[in-house]
């Protein structure tokens, strides 16, 4: 049989009796009056101090010092918490970035709504649990370890236990015969109880609460999203003001210079004119390409099949296409895929000296699928300076996955995978 | 100096653009009958007075997506005698089908780039107006760059698929013989070849029929 987790699942347990558990209980039981008396001295100490210095430095200790001191002591009693449920209480604070200052991390951590909780529970420990505990344990102990010792204090002296008087070792022998075992049983099963009762109370007060994991889970979740899509935003932003913009200019240059060839006379002249008019060409061609870096346009017109397609035709070697994706997928979705298959490609006409490519796309149960293989000399690593590496973490925050399975001499397949919904 | 004077809509968004283009246009002697900014008062101006060619925008208000487009295949349907010229900043064969759904009446889809060469563009309007068809050769390089191995195409030798290219983008046989460095004999015999593998019947369009087959692939 599986020994028992938790105090309660050993109360249940036919071995309660003669298992750890009512000394446990004891343990925890005890060393709560030590924790209580520190808990109530540090916060009547604080409020004290406060007093003494100014009143308003008491509302001021209530807003910062309090919560940190209650976080402080829910610290300790989670973990004193582990003599009574084994498996221990998390901690419902949340995981701070290593990042943060010493500060930052205070005022986030006194503004926690756990540390207002833990400070709850403070003061209940410090005026109503360990008297409660020292009470009971202390009264359970004293009349276990005298009625222990019976026989000897009977032979020594006569002794008064409730109705009784013993004053003979047998007397006290038949006393801690008759009394001691059912003592025993009533007191452990209370102590289980009250320890129990005072362990789960720590964690009701000192645990996480389902809905706060669960918020702060999809709030993780949210944020991720909405960075990418500000992300997504901003780089329809700046391809917006690029083709406004620039590009427009540059355009109106070459009708002016267009206009100008025709009407200046052959020289000079006319060649340098000739001249510039090739060179603002090739600066729009080259703007075209940027801005297709940026955010390409038939991705948003005509989708993932279309853009892989006309990337697939701008590669030096053949690339063999098998796209079958029936719908639509929401824009960030789309954008980070092309980008996957248009990096992915790059870098094989770069690195991977292939003859061919295949790149192939399919939805499979709500999850878009995408592998670029190629007949290439392989050894290729996602963040070896490859531009994967911020696609890897795009991928991530939609919830979706990159791999790379390359081993020396060929061939190269990547595989992507990511949900075709957004928070899935 | 064009064939005729032709009656033009403009549709541009951007002013500086516009001006650009009419200015072009009147030199050549043709009529900017209307200059308008977007597509739902292109559709009323047509509608209202059909002009001979629309020159359009891909990308105008409100939606700055592909109104243009959109505007030019409702012309399509509604006026199919109105001869349209598409322009756009970037162009790629996937805006091609819309553009193609039927046969009959001019259209062109080109890079804006294009028009400074202001010679060039401006056959390719006459084109246009004349009911013929005009594709920008980036367009047509990137349908070239996929291997077609099936379809009606597949009967075509190199050459043929060469010559059809060159067509596809608006040239006549003149400049397709200048381009290939032929005779323009040997181009008018590869024409022939290629209308009768792709088995179009004789008529006015076959030039444009072919032209179509192979941007539909």
């Amino acid at each position: 049989m599986e020994s028992p987790k938790t105090v309660w699942a050993a109360l249940a347990s036919p071995r309660y009796l003669i298992s750890s558990w009512p000394w446990r209980s004891y343990g925890y039981l005890f060393t709560s009056v030590p924790m209580g008396g520190l808990a109530i001295g540090v916060l009547i100490g604080l409020a004290a101090l406060g007093a003494v210095l100014s009143p308003i430095l008491i509302g001021i200790l209530l807003l910062t010092a309090f919560p940190l001191v209650g976080a402080a002591i829910g610290r300790v009693e989670r973990w004193r918490a582990g003599l009574m449920l084994l498996d221990g209480i998390s901690s419902p604070h949340a995981k701070l970035p290593r990042t943060l200052s010493l500060r930052q991390r205070r005022t986030f951590r006194r503004r926690e709504q756990a540390s207002m909780r833990a400070l709850g529970y403070s003061f209940v420990l410090g005026v109503l649990l360990w008297p409660l505990s020292a009470l009971f344990a202390g009264i359970s102990a004293t009349v276990l370890g005298v009625s222990l010792a019976a026989p000897i204090i009977a032979d020594g002296d006569e002794m008064g236990m409730g109705p009784w008087t013993l004053d003979t070792f047998w007397e006290g022998l038949l006393f801690l015969v008759l009394f001691t075992p059912p003592f025993y049983v009533v007191s452990s099963y209370l102590l289980g109880v009250i320890a129990g009762a005072q362990a789960s109370l720590a964690k009701a007060m000192l645990g996480p609460r389902e809905q706060e994991l669960q918020r702060n889970l999809a709030e993780l979740r949210r944020s991720r999203l909405d960075l990418v899509d500000a992300f997504e935003t901003e780089r329809v932003r700046i391809e917006r003001h690029l083709h406004d913009g620039v590009q427009q200019r540059l355009v109106g240059l070459t009708m002016t210079l267009g206009l100008a060839e025709l009407d200046l006379p052959e020289g000079d002249g006319r060649r340098l004119v000739v001249k510039a008019h090739a060179e603002a060409e090739a600066a729009l061609a080259d703007l075209r390409a940027a801005v297709r870096g940026i955010h390409p346009r038939v991705l948003v017109d005509h989708g993932l099949e279309a853009a892989v397609r006309e990337v697939a035709d701008r590669m030096p070697l053949p690339v063999t296409l098998q796209l079958s994706i029936p719908m639509r997928l929401p824009p960030p979705i789309e954008a980070a895929a092309y980008f996957v298959v248009s990096e992915a490609l790059a870098n094989v006409a770069k690195h991977a000296q292939a003859a061919n490519c295949e790149v192939s796309g399919w939805v499979d149960r709500d999850r878009l699928v995408i592998t670029v293989q190629d007949d290439g000399i392989g050894g290729a690593r996602l963040g070896a300076g490859t531009g994967l590496t911020g696609l890897v973490t795009r991928l991530d925050a939609l919830g979706g996955t990159l791999d790379v399975d390359s081993p020396p001499g060929g061939p190269t397949r990547l595989r992507m995978e990511c949900p075709c919904r957004l928070g899935d | 100096m064009p064939t005729r004077r032709l009656s033009i809509v403009l549709a541009e968004d951007s002013l500086l653009l516009r001006e650009g283009l009419a200015s072009i246009l009147d030199r050549a002697g043709h009529d900017v009958r209307d200059s308008v900014g977007d597509a739902d008062t292109l559709l009323a101006v047509v509608r209202k007075d059909p002009p001979d060619v629309v020159i359009t925008d891909v990308r105008m208000p409100p939606g700055h997506s592909d109104e243009g487009l959109r505007a030019a295949a409702v012309i399509r349907a509604e006026l199919p005698v109105i001869g349209i010229l598409v322009l756009s900043q970037y162009v790629a064969d996937a805006y091609l089908s819309s553009l193609l759904e039927t046969t009959s009446g001019g259209i062109g889809y080109l890079l804006k780039d294009r028009v400074g060469h202001v010679t060039e563009f401006l056959e390719s309007l006459d084109r246009v107006a004349g009911g013929g068809m005009v594709v920008d050769p980036e367009v047509v390089r990137q349908l070239l760059a996929r291997r077609r191995n099936d379809g009606p195409l597949a009967a075509l030798t190199p050459r043929e698929l060469e010559v059809l290219a060159l067509m596809a983008e608006g040239r006549v046989n003149a400049s397709i013989a200048e381009q290939l460095v032929v005779s323009e004999a040997a181009v008018r015999k590869h024409v022939g070849n290629i209308f009768a593998k792709l088995r179009l019947e004789d008529g006015l369009d076959r030039r444009v029929s072919a032209v179509l087959t192979y941007l539909r692939g």
